[in-house]
């Protein structure tokens, strides 16, 4: 399809990164005001953001730093919080065409983060460098700039808009997961279960003291297995 | 050290991420592992949406409406910016309503 080229770009990751980076301005807007409020500098806030690029990692990690915690406690933190990236990466490197050689992936596995995921993996076809280039660049400014107005202008977005602002995500997420799942029922089963063992490792009594990293990644071994062994996919994975 | 703090942070997210890009360069014949993967998104955002949308607004009312919209505008197949955004505004009604009726 004529179309299917087209989007292979740098503009259109462009393009598509615009929705991410917007939801990001307020999140990591918040994550400035509170990496100031524990008592870093603004420019250590904004470091932090420019490095790391990840939103549960960096709210734990100023935490840890506050309380003085040691060194392989943080490393520890990071990876539990982290490791569901790994997942991505993996799964994102049967979607990446011939132009990702090692340097590009090497730069670009950066780049990785939740919503880039779920964008590039539901694109209908394999992702050139070119355009995953595109489609971080927004999120990754979006992410730092917000930073930067959270940490030295405290609160400017009222409550009432910051608040609008936190679904934005979550609503990208639904757009991603439900037409593919109107289409094919193996993909709904999936969908279904691992949303029902979200609910339960976060309502059942000590079971919701599980992190949150770990929750996504016990849901997402359970539930794609399940999907593997019971629905395996042959024409649709290409 | 804040330093060390940070570059700890900063290299375990980084490995986590890079690693298994450099180190699966070949498409992967396995048809297990192949249908795991193809399903690994939808767990993974199936399960980070939920339940957390319910609270990531500053009420819990709001926050369904806005999962109601967002679910809604999704099945009709619309943009993932078109989706966001109208979340967004009926969030925003919502809580302005509900702050009316509180005044009243």
């Amino acid at each position: 399809m004529v179309t299917d080229k087209l989007s292979n770009h740098f503009l259109s990751g462009i393009k598509d990164g615009i929705p991410i980076g917007l939801g990001y301005l307020s999140v990591s807007f918040t994550f400035g005001i509170m990496a100031v409020n524990s008592g870093l500098p603004v420019w250590i806030a904004v470091l932090i953001s420019m490095t790391n690029l990840t939103s549960a990692g960096q709210f734990a990690g100023i935490s840890l730093i506050s309380a003085g915690a040691p060194y392989i406690e943080m490393a520890l933190a990071q990876l539990i919080i982290n490791l569901r990236y790994s997942l991505m990466s993996l799964s994102l490197t049967q979607k990446t065409d011939k132009s990702f050689n090692t340097l590009h992936r090497l730069i670009l596995s950066f780049g990785i983060t939740d919503e880039v995921f779920a964008v590039a993996s539901g694109k209908p076809h394999d992702i050139d460098t070119k355009y995953m280039y595109g489609l971080i660049t927004v999120p990754y400014w979006g992410w730092a700039m917000g930073t930067l107005m959270g940490a030295a202008a405290g609160s400017i977005l009222p409550e009432s808009v910051s608040s609008a602002m936190n679904i934005a995500i979550y609503g990208m997420f639904l757009a991603i997961i439900i037409p593919p799942a109107k289409k094919a029922h193996p993909v709904l089963w999936v969908i279904i279960l691992s949303v029902t063992l979200s609910f339960i490792l976060h309502y059942t009594p000590y079971l919701n003291r599980l992190s949150e990293g770990f929750v996504i990644i016990i849901c997402a071994l359970a539930a794609s297995g399940f999907g593997a062994l019971f629905f395996p996919v042959k024409e649709v994975a290409e | 050290m804040i330093f060390i703090h940070i570059s700890i942070m900063a290299g375990v997210t980084y490995f986590v991420r890079m690693l298994p890009m450099v180190i699966f360069k070949k498409k992967i014949e396995s048809n297990f592992i192949k249908s795991f993967l193809y399903y690994v998104p939808y767990a993974v955002l199936g399960s980070m949406t939920f339940p957390a949308i319910f609270s990531a607004t500053s009420s819990t009312y709001s926050a369904i409406a806005g999962t109601i919209i967002a679910v809604l505008l999704a099945f009709m197949e619309k943009s993932l910016l078109t989706v966001a955004l109208s979340s967004c505004l009926v969030v925003y009604i919502t809580e302005w309503i509900l702050r009316f009726i509180n005044l009243q």
